[in-house]
């Protein structure tokens, strides 16, 4: 029994014997085409569509948007997708494919759209029949989000979009995106306005979305550009102007900190389910990769890292833990804002002690026959820069800790 | 056994916490500390043991003394995370006190289970102090390792030999000496004032405590200061590893925040090229980082007390965790807290230093963390071939 499940309260624990006979019988057979590693480097429809039926079923068994109400098409649980997650999780199933979605725009829909987009938008992001793109970033507004430059111009009840939007992922096989706008340039914060797009329909006919090409050769991420692309003002999240306080419930998620304010919607592996699941996988491999006539679980420096390490992982998923508990923590966001930050410079650090474990070997990438664990290693260890890069750099995330959390001078 | 989800932190614990921090903040803050411990700054002044003997008797008033002692011994019997709460205060205040040597002792005696112990326990539910004589020479924390031998006499049995690093001795009433015989390990409740006995004070870095050696020649242990028999001793100390560790973790934890809130507040505040400097990344991410080790030893500290409230048998894992998160942790946010302090955290001025040092003390005690990721790596890979 894992330490969470034994702190489970009774619903969650009939919940967590549900969702494991659910999965003996339902995760899927190993599918026809290489998969990638998560959803953003999802390449070909085959492999989407793989992904999706896999949403689709779990939606349909009760292991997606759990804890939203039944009215917008979720399971109108409580704290049990955390339960699902670490039972997906375990399974060893495949990831969901709507990411952005669930991880995203969910909750901002949650808390910002008007009852009519919610009973639209919420059921299909679960079920997976719509996908989701996240459109913030731009060429000039990276880190310095605020500096957003794609103009919505209102008309009556229409917005007319125009400009450009870069490193979105999952665009290529969307049908709705999330966006902020600027309505007004005279005003730098308060001149954002937040929307969702129905992109899909557009790819043609004002949108036009380009590939850009990652590190490791892989697709997934995109340019989007927008071109007198006219939509209702009923696509409008909450105020004109409020569009920034709007990116902040998006960001919040993004970065790990949703459980506070809204029911988690579960596309990412929990905190609590990954324990010390990424930095023990080095255990293993160390104690099959050869070292000095011995292997790389014989040599001391070897382990004092691969330890380092693993208690780092325990003390992030202790700290989720303690961040719950009342007069354990002296600030509501201490905790919650570290949670993206610490997790990716950790597997950032997993994966490169991984390539050291393996030595020579970690020069073979995905496709040779004699890469050991199939060349993941280094396609992990490549495509982590992108998790300490997106959805606020690690640089960025540090000045927003030391502002927000320590009181000190904003950096800019 | 199961872990609660709140590690054991209820109410009780959070009036506990808030109580000690207004106590210290009263009694023991950074200018009575100052007072107390840094009159004297000549690196060649003898060793002095500093504490505020008036502040101590205020704690055993409240009891805080014997809140690790079991109730049928006359303490308060309080679980190891409403302990690791107060000596997590005592280490945000620098407090120097027998506090952490005795509850020390304490849970080493009643990991003995003998009358003798349960005897030394009464005597610290009638306020005595104790600190733990379990280190040789060379610093060893291995439980075999001891300098000092016990053996049978005519009227009972003999300590001959040393102990080091006996922390807070000049404090103490009595020592719990491990001491070896043929049969292994025991441990030996032995006044300081007993025939024989020789505290000899260390000279240390440390401003915040006392440290000493101690020799003992022909001391007899009769059958009432036996707190474990030779051969019982290596158990109980086992069993007691758990809270030693997670105790001195959770004094670095305290101090450590101490620390950042400190250096967070002066670089808020210090200004220059026209800005305060928590402005300047080089400054501000480092000490972003600082409470990022913070927490993350803070959470292994609540985790591994909890374990031994509720689920000892992982107790020893979780443990040793916590001493090496809290030990890197110590070390970082040590010397950041010098450092940006600037010229003035060089200062002996500036109590920063208080910190520094006793953090520096605490990160090697029981085991460095290159120490307990090693125990940890035997525990989780196995042994390293030969």
């Amino acid at each position: 029994m894992s330490q969470s499940e034994r702190r489970d309260t009774p619903e969650q624990a009939e919940f967590r014997v549900y969702c494991r006979e659910w999965l003996a019988s339902h995760t899927p057979g190993p599918p026809a085409v290489r998969l990638p590693q998560s959803a953003l480097e999802i390449m070909t429809h085959e492999q989407l569509d793989y992904l999706r039926n896999w949403q689709r079923a779990a939606y349909e068994g009760g292991l997606v948007g759990c804890d939203y109400p039944r009215e917008y098409g979720g399971g109108g649980r409580s704290d049990c997708q955390r339960i699902a997650n670490e039972e997906t999780a375990r399974a060893g199933t495949p990831f969901f494919p709507n990411i952005v979605a669930l991880g995203m725009a969910a909750p901002t829909i949650f808390h910002h759209a008007s009852e009519e987009l919610k009973r639209r938008l919420l059921p299909k992001i679960f079920s997976c029949e719509e996908i989701w793109c996240q459109g913030f970033s731009e060429p000039d507004a990276g880190s310095d989000m605020a500096n957003c430059q794609t103009m919505a111009e209102r008309t009556g009840d229409t917005w007319i979009i125009n400009g450009q939007k870069i490193w979105t992922s999952l665009a290529q096989f969307s049908d709705w995106m999330i966006i902020l706008c600027r309505h007004d340039r005279s005003t730098k914060h308060r001149g954002l306005t937040y929307f969702v797009l129905p992109i899909g329909d557009f790819v043609g006919k004002g949108v036009e979305i380009r590939p850009l090409i990652k590190m490791t050769g892989e697709s997934g991420f995109n340019e989007v550009f927008f071109n007198n692309v006219e939509i209702p003002d009923s696509y409008r999240l909450d105020e004109v102007g409020n569009g920034w306080q709007v990116a902040m419930t998006t960001l919040l998620h993004e970065r790990g900190a949703g459980p506070l304010v809204t029911p988690s919607a579960g596309s990412l592996r929990s905190d609590s389910s990954s324990e010390t699941e990424n930095a023990m996988m080095l255990i293993e491999l160390a104690k099959k990769s050869p070292r000095n006539d011995k292997t790389a679980a014989d040599d001391p420096v070897i382990r004092d890292r691969i330890m380092d390490l693993v208690i780092r992982q325990k003390g992030l998923s202790e700290s989720f833990r303690r961040s719950r508990v009342k007069g354990l923590t002296d600030h509501l966001l201490r905790i919650p804002l570290q949670g993206k930050l610490v997790r990716t410079e950790i597997n950032q650090e997993v994966s490169a002690l991984a390539l050291e474990i393996e030595g020579a070997a970690s020069t073979l990438y995905i496709t040779d026959e004699n890469a050991p664990a199939k060349g993941q290693w280094p396609l992990a260890y490549l495509n982590s820069f992108g998790m300490t890069i997106a959805a606020g750099t690690s640089e960025v995330l540090r000045n927003i800790l030391g502002e927000r959390v320590l009181g000190m001078p904003k950096s800019k | 056994m199961t872990q609660p989800e709140n590690f054991g932190y209820g109410v009780e614990e959070q009036l506990l916490q808030a109580e000690a921090r207004k106590f210290f903040k009263k009694h023991c803050n950074e200018l009575t500390l100052m007072d107390l411990l840094a009159r004297n700054p000549d690196p060649e002044r003898k060793p002095e043991c500093q504490w505020d003997r008036k502040t101590w008797q205020k704690m055993t008033e409240l009891g805080w003394n014997t809140m690790a002692v079991p109730e049928s011994a006359g303490g308060l019997g309080m679980r190891a995370v409403a302990v690791a709460t107060l000596v997590e205060e005592a280490g945000r205040a620098a407090l120097p006190s027998p506090l952490m040597a005795t509850v020390n002792a304490t849970y080493v005696l009643a990991a003995c289970g003998t009358e003798g112990a349960a005897a030394a326990l009464g005597e610290i539910a009638a306020d005595k102090t104790a600190s733990l004589a379990i280190t040789n020479a060379k610093g060893s924390w291995e439980i075999s390792a001891t300098d000092v031998a016990v053996s049978f006499t005519d009227g009972g049995m003999a300590l001959n030999g040393a102990s080091w690093f006996v922390q807070d001795a000049g404090k103490a009433d009595f020592l719990v000496v491990k001491a070896a015989s043929q049969a292994g390990i025991g441990l030996f409740v032995v006044p300081v004032d007993a025939p024989g006995v020789t505290i000899i004070p260390d000279a240390i870095v440390d401003l915040s405590r006392d440290q000493a050696h101690v020799t003992f020649e022909n001391v007899a242990v009769g059958p009432a200061n036996v707190a474990a028999e030779p051969g019982r001793g290596r158990a109980a100390l086992e069993k007691a590893r758990p809270a030693l560790l997670t105790m001195v973790s959770a004094d670095m934890c305290g101090a450590g925040e101490w620390q950042l809130q400190t250096t967070a507040a002066y670089a808020r505040e210090r200004k220059q090229f026209d800005r305060p400097i928590g402005f300047f990344q080089a400054v501000k991410h480092p000490i972003v980082n600082m409470m990022i080790m913070i927490d993350s030893a803070r959470s292994h500290v609540y985790n591994a007390a909890c374990a031994i409230d509720h689920e000892p048998e992982e107790a020893d894992r979780y443990a040793t965790m916590a001493k090496a998160a809290a030990s890197d942790m110590a070390a970082f946010c040590s010397s950041r807290s010098v450092q940006y302090h600037g010229g003035m955290g060089f200062t002996w001025e500036c109590f920063i230093h208080l910190y520094f040092k006793r953090q520096k003390h605490n990160q090697v005690l029981y085991g460095d963390a290159v120490y307990h990721r090693a125990r940890l790596a035997d525990m989780l890979i196995g042994p390293v071939a030969a």
